[in-house]
């Protein structure tokens, strides 16, 4: 692989740009391979880095039905903190924070990390002790967070109207390092180091069955034939279930349409993420200059990558009491990708009924931040058996009854 | 935006006039059940992409729960019955079979 550097975009200007390689290889499956990943978003991608580079193994497959990061990776307002109130969520949500802040120079691969800072809006007095609680929980768990007055909000954010009638700003919730990053740019970096290492990223090839001997895991049915594995991750968010239901079990998970929206591009307004959960509404600006907003999920199931309407309503109506000025922007486009849910709102990395196969889902409505820490674990979780990163989200947390609870921490998870 | 017809009151509703209330048929398991039982009625769900049977409320109406057959991709509505009921009616499994012919859920098909 051609190293990116400054050098290389100068000499790649003398010779009319000839010399640019691909990114990744588009090669032919293999019989079998050490490890396969099914899901090439965020996740997966991650998942095979770092199997290679903490633990060295490289015979590993990557199969995406679609493209690679077509699913939620590519569909995310990317929002990156790690503000959690429960230890087990710090800890990995942290670990991916941190992990993102020396990613481009990792991947040699600018994933645009804007450390620009995220705001959560306190807009009720519930709120308010929630955060001041959250502030607390952090500065134990090493997470550098702090709660601000009303005054402060609007230094930082001055475009922000925080004595609206209905929402008042009453504080907020304020990590300095938290961000943003690229979304696409995250997946195609872990593609192209994926597939330098010797690593098969098999795209357009969909994931049709699990089979199995005595147990165990030998391989999977796929729409290019069978592909064998003496290892299964199942990295495929929104369609867990569908792909559990082939391996033989069920998941607690629910899967539903969230949908996110953005304006046209605008002179820039507002240089850090905010979010107010509240109303359901978050929104930050692109480095093109556009508004990029996310709201809430379907109350119901569904798969239909689309979402109810109303709902961008809803998002849209609440945030104009606090951020007037969006009242006369013209929205571009809008879109929904289908996220799924746990009870307790974290995410599962664990081993399952199936042995040999590993599940990494439900990271729902917020993982695209989580992205470097999930493969981060789950690599660790795969190759030995156990990681500590991953140890709290098992699924046996559900029958034991030991929930990691965000739910009640923030009621919109991004 | 998805419209149910309650079979109660016999409207047409909009979902922002109704209330999601989950998987339908659960059978439910209380205190003496077993661990696995117990967690799989509380939390395991069929989550599946297509034929589906749930729960609503007839939130801003006459407030009674039904019963609905919807498929996720969809969107289609296959029927909506009452919720004194065990499992979906005969009429609504034909209606299902007509458009997904050899679907099942669970038990049923
Ligand atoms: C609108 C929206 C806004 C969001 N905003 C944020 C945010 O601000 N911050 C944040 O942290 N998170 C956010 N999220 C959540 C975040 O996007 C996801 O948690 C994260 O991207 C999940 O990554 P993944 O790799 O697990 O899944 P995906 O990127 O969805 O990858 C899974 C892949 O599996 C593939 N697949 C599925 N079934 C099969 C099969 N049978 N065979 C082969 N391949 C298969 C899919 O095609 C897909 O490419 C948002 C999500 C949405 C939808
Ligand atoms: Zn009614």
């Amino acid at each position: 692989m051609k190293r990116y550097s400054a050098f290389a975009i100068a000499r790649e200007a003398f010779r009319q740009h000839k010399g640019w390689e691909r990114a990744w290889a588009n090669p032919e499956p293999k019989k079998a391979y050490d490890v396969v990943i099914i899901g090439a978003g965020g996740h997966g991608l991650a998942t095979a880095y770092y199997l290679g580079k903490n633990f060295g193994i490289t015979n590993v497959a990557i199969i995406e039905k679609g493209w690679l990061g077509g699913g939620n990776t590519g569909r995310n307002t990317t929002i990156i903190r790690s503000n959690y109130l429960q230890d087990p969520s710090a800890a990995i949500y942290e670990k991916a924070r941190s992990l993102y802040e020396g990613l481009s120079q990792d991947l040699n691969y600018n994933i645009m990390f804007s450390p620009r800072g995220v705001l959560m809006l306190a807009q009720t007095e519930h709120e308010v002790r929630g955060y001041k609680r959250t502030a607390q929980a952090n500065s134990l768990q090493g997470v550098t967070t702090e709660f601000i007055n009303a005054q402060q909000v609007k230094k930082i954010c001055p475009i922000m109207n925080i004595d609206g009638p209905r929402y008042p700003v009453l504080g907020g919730l304020w990590q300095a390092r938290g961000g943003t990053a690229r979304h696409d740019a995250v997946a195609w970096g872990y593609a192209r180091a994926c597939s330098d290492m010797g690593m098969h990223i098999l795209q357009k090839t969909e994931v049709t069955g699990v089979t199995q001997e005595g147990g165990n895991v030998t391989g999977v049915e796929t729409s290019r034939g069978h592909i064998g594995c003496n290892k299964l991750g199942i990295v495929v968010a929104g369609h867990s279930s569908v792909v559990a239901d082939m391996a033989g079990f069920r998941l607690p998970l629910e899967s539903v349409p969230l949908q996110a929206l953005v304006s046209e591009p605008i002179k820039p307004c507002m240089d850090i993420v905010v979010m107010a959960n509240t109303v359901h509404g978050y929104m930050s600006q692109s480095d093109k200059g556009e508004m990029v907003i996310g709201g809430g999920t379907d109350s119901f199931n569904g798969y239909h990558q689309r979402g109810s309407f109303h709902h961008l309503e809803e998002t849209v109506r609440a945030l104009i009491e606090t951020f007037p000025m969006i009242a006369r922007l013209k929205m571009l486009r809008h879109w929904g990708g289908i996220v799924d849910v746990t009870g307790d709102r974290s995410p599962i990395l664990s081993k399952t009924p199936l042995g040999g196969c590993f599940i990494n889902s439900g990271w729902g409505t917020g993982g695209f931040k989580a992205i470097p820490g999930s493969g981060w674990g789950f690599a660790e979780l795969m190759a030995k058996g156990h990681s500590p990163l991953t140890a709290e989200f098992g699924l046996d947390r559900f029958r034991e009854g030991r929930f990691i609870d965000e739910s009640v921490a923030a009621g919109v998870a991004h | 935006m998805l419209t149910l017809n309650c079979p109660y009151c016999g409207l047409d509703k909009d979902e922002t006039e109704l209330a999601y209330g989950g998987e339908a048929h659960l059978k439910r398991f209380g205190p003496g059940s077993t661990d696995e039982d117990f967690e799989s009625y509380i939390f395991g769900r069929e989550n599946p992409k297509g034929v589906h049977f749930e729960r609503w409320r007839c939130a801003s109406g006459c407030t009674k729960w039904f019963h609905a057959a919807r498929c996720t991709v969809t969107m289609e509505v296959f029927g909506t019955y009452s919720a004194q009921t065990f499992e979906p009616p005969k009429a609504i499994k034909d209606a299902i079979s007509k458009k997904r012919p050899g679907w099942t859920w669970r038990n049923f098909s």
